[in-house]
Formats: C-alpha cells, structure tokens, sequence
C-alpha cells in the first residue's frame, strides 16, 4: 500500500477521537466539535503538536547539560565530602565490580535521553520538510522513544533510595545534589514531548493532508 | 459478551489508526486475538478472554498490595551497631528534608500516586462497567486512568531499589523487606492488568454523551457526527 493512495480518516474527512477512538464526522470543517460518545474535543491531529514537542526537546536538552554536570549526590564520610555526578556513579559502580550495573546505569542514565533526544528532532525534522522516508521504521522509532522514556528515571530513584537509607550521622550521610533535579526534569521534559508528538504527522507527507491541522 | 456491545462487536468496526491514521474495519477477533495496522503494525485491538472480570480481580489485588509496598520497610542496612529502613514515602520525604523538594515530588508521584491512581480509576471503571450501560462519567474516569499509566513506574522503581541496594552493600549489611516483595508482585500485576484489559469493551459498556436514540446509535455501522458546544 503505498502512503499516497492510501485512505486516511484525514482524507476522507472523518476525525478519530482521541480518548475513546470513536470515528466522527467533523461538526464544522474548521471546528470538529465534541466526540458524541464521550464528549472529549476532537482534532485531526494532536494540536501544535511540532511546536509543543520542539519547545519541551529544547527545554530538556538545555535541562541535560547541568544535569550531567552537576553532582546528583554528595557524601559526607567523618567531615570529609565527595561529591558524584551521574558518570561518577557509574564509574563507582564499575570500579567496585558490579560492571553489569554500571552498565545498566549508563545506558538508562545517560544513552537513552540523549537518545530519546536525538530520535526526536529527527522526527520532528523530517515531519516538518514533508520527508517520505522509511514511515513505517520512523513510527518504530517513536514508539521506542514513548517505551524506553520511563526508564531514565532510574538514576533518580537510585539516589532517593540511597539518601533515605544511608543517614548514619555522625559517621556517613548522603546528600542529593542539585544534579538530580535537572536529571529528573530531563525524563519529565523528554516523557511529555513524546506524549505531544503526533506520529500520524509522519504519515502525513506527500498525502495532501496538509499540516495546517498539526 | 454484553448486550450492549452485541451491534459492533457482531458486524466489525471501522476506526482510523491512532499511529498513521489509516481507516481500516476490524473483524470481529476470536478470543486471545490481535488485529494490526497493515501499514504501520500498531495493535488495534485485542480480545482478551474475560476482559472485564480478570482485570477487576487482578486491580483489586494490585490495591492490596500496593499499601503493603507502601507501608512496609523496602530495605534496612545495619552497620556498626546502627541501624536504618526506609519505606517508599520515607525516600521520598528523606529527599524533601534534605531540600530537593520538587525532586522529592517527581519520586512520590512516579512511585506512590500515579501508580495509585491508576488503581482507584481502573477499580472504579471496571465496577462501573459490570452493569452497562454505564454513565458516561466513567469514561472521563477510564481516560484519567490511562493518562496516569506511563508515569507509574513500579519496575523503574524496583531497578532502582535494586542498584541503590548493591550499592549500600559495598559499605554496610542490607536486608531486603517486605516492601520490596510487594513491589517485585506490582511488576508483575501492572501489565497483567493491561494486558488482559480490552478499552474497546469498556467503551462499549458505557453511555454515550449525545442522546443515542436521536442520533441513531440503534441503526447499523454510520457514522456519527462531532457535538457542537
């Protein structure tokens, strides 16, 4: 099926509900009016969804550098303090000999943001010039962004746990560091972008639906 | 099957992919079947066994276990005569007293209320749906649910527990508590939950917002148009 004849509900002028799904015919050409069934208001394509993503991508890459930079814990062992970024843990991590872990860390902590970051301004590029690549391969893509997102979290919940459990003041206590909030901004940033972006906008180069809905 | 899903569960429906917006007709699938995009692979729809009943039971238990997860020690390390535990909600609060606030917030969400949440919606829509039709609140409910889903992150959670505990070994003595069993049970519930989930027959079940019988939801498969407010 090739992507300029096939039948989209854009082109044959229906609209698909969000919420519950229900296929509609538009109310009003301009303004597509309320599902019947459940009453949530319908749109051809997610609304500014490139804008939206672009501004949340932005936000999280600009969020990435001090969160990478910055120590996510500090250590404080008889007076003396140290201080760890993310690649710190998990260079601690290899150095003590758990190398799988260390491993696990790196990829959640640091490969899949900048990844899910990379994904998705080559998305939004080439939805943005109209490209009518591998669709199908770029809708994998996304779908993995949306899948792995989660995952990044991971960091965060190490340091919670790792704080709330090592307070054996006056002997050793850990402290979080600015680093994890900027951490955690970049997964929540990352998460909602992906939720804004709209994959049917992939689909929509050299069809004619023209991307005056998205 | 319900009465009320007896019209388009028997002739098929017609739904437009939510990933590439394709219009396509879906069969009616046999029972523990999937339909697929042809063009892009997303899954359509499924047709789970018992589609109401299993997700309600395995939702409920999931409620259990969560306040166990919640309320019992994760972990406790001893080391030189002294002794630590710590809950879900005591991490998040440890992170809180020591000024990541908003931190602090992301972890309880993530671990405690959206997980939560997610519960109490999905107990109350599939209650609600036993006895269709039900009123069209519980569709706004349902969606509340769904949007809680990705960000309850039970099994992030529990890699993370895990790290934190290989971790704290290097420098002290860590047993694992009752808590993180439970939390090692909602890894396992949370996608049963989803998986033996059917949205479409939940739909199905509950009341529509314009009058039916004036639009003509009674007559064949057409297709209805959008509410003007």
């Amino acid at each position: 099926m090739t992507t300029a004849t096939a039948l989209t509900a854009a082109r044959a002028g229906l609209v698909s509900c969000e919420t519950c799904r229900l296929l509609s015919r538009p109310a009003h050409p301009e303004h597509a009016g309320h599902c019947p069934r459940c009453g949530a208001a319908l749109e051809f394509r997610v609304v500014h969804s490139i804008q939206y993503t672009w501004a949340l991508v932005i936000a999280a890459a600009i969020c990435y550098i001090p969160a990478n930079m910055l120590p996510v814990l500090t250590t404080t062992t008889f007076g003396s303090a140290e201080s760890d970024t993310i690649m710190g843990g998990v260079v601690f991590l290899y150095t003590s000999g758990s190398w799988p872990l260390a491993l696990i860390v790196l990829v959640a902590s640091v490969m899949v943001p900048l990844g899910k970051l990379v994904a998705l301004v080559y998305l939004l590029i080439v939805v943005q010039r109209g490209s009518v690549g591998d669709m199908r391969q770029r809708t994998r893509l996304y779908r993995m962004v949306e899948f792995i997102g989660r995952w990044s979290m991971l960091d965060v919940f190490v340091d919670t746990f790792t704080v709330a459990l090592i307070q054996l003041q006056p002997l050793m206590s850990v402290e979080p560091g600015p680093g994890v909030l900027f951490f955690a901004a970049v997964v929540v940033l990352t998460m909602l972008a992906a939720e804004s972006f709209d994959p049917r906008l992939i689909w929509d180069a050299g069809t004619g639906v023209e991307r005056a809905h998205g | 099957m319900s009465g009320s899903s007896g019209r388009l569960a028997a002739a098929g429906e017609t739904v437009a992919c939510p990933d590439c917006d394709l219009l396509q007709h879906i069969p009616t699938l046999p029972p523990g079947a999937k339909a697929r995009c042809p063009r892009c692979g997303h899954v359509l729809a499924t047709r789970p066994s018992d589609p109401i009943d299993l997700p309600l039971a395995l939702t409920a238990t999931a409620v259990v276990v969560l306040i166990v997860a919640n309320t019992m020690p994760l972990m406790a390390i001893s080391a030189v005569g002294r002794h630590a535990s710590t809950t879900i909600l005591g991490g998040a609060y440890e992170m809180w007293m020591t000024g990541e606030q908003i931190t602090a917030m992301i972890v309880a969400f993530c671990a405690v209320f959206a997980p939560g949440l997610y519960l109490l919606f999905m107990l109350a829509v599939l209650t609600a749906v036993r006895w269709p039709p039900a009123p069209h609140w519980v569709g706004e409910v349902l969606r509340w649910g769904l949007h809680m889903q990705p960000w309850s992150m039970y099994e992030v959670m529990l890699l993370g527990i895990l790290v934190a505990l290989i971790k704290i070994a290097e420098l002290a003595m860590v047993d694992p508590g009752i808590g993180m069993y439970a939390v090692g049970v909602l890894v396992i519930l949370f996608p049963a939950i989803a998986v033996s989930f059917d949205p479409r027959e939940v739909w199905r079940r509950i009341e529509w917002v314009e009058d039916e019988v004036s639009a003509g939801h009674g007559g064949g498969d057409a297709i209805r148009t959008g509410v003007m407010r």
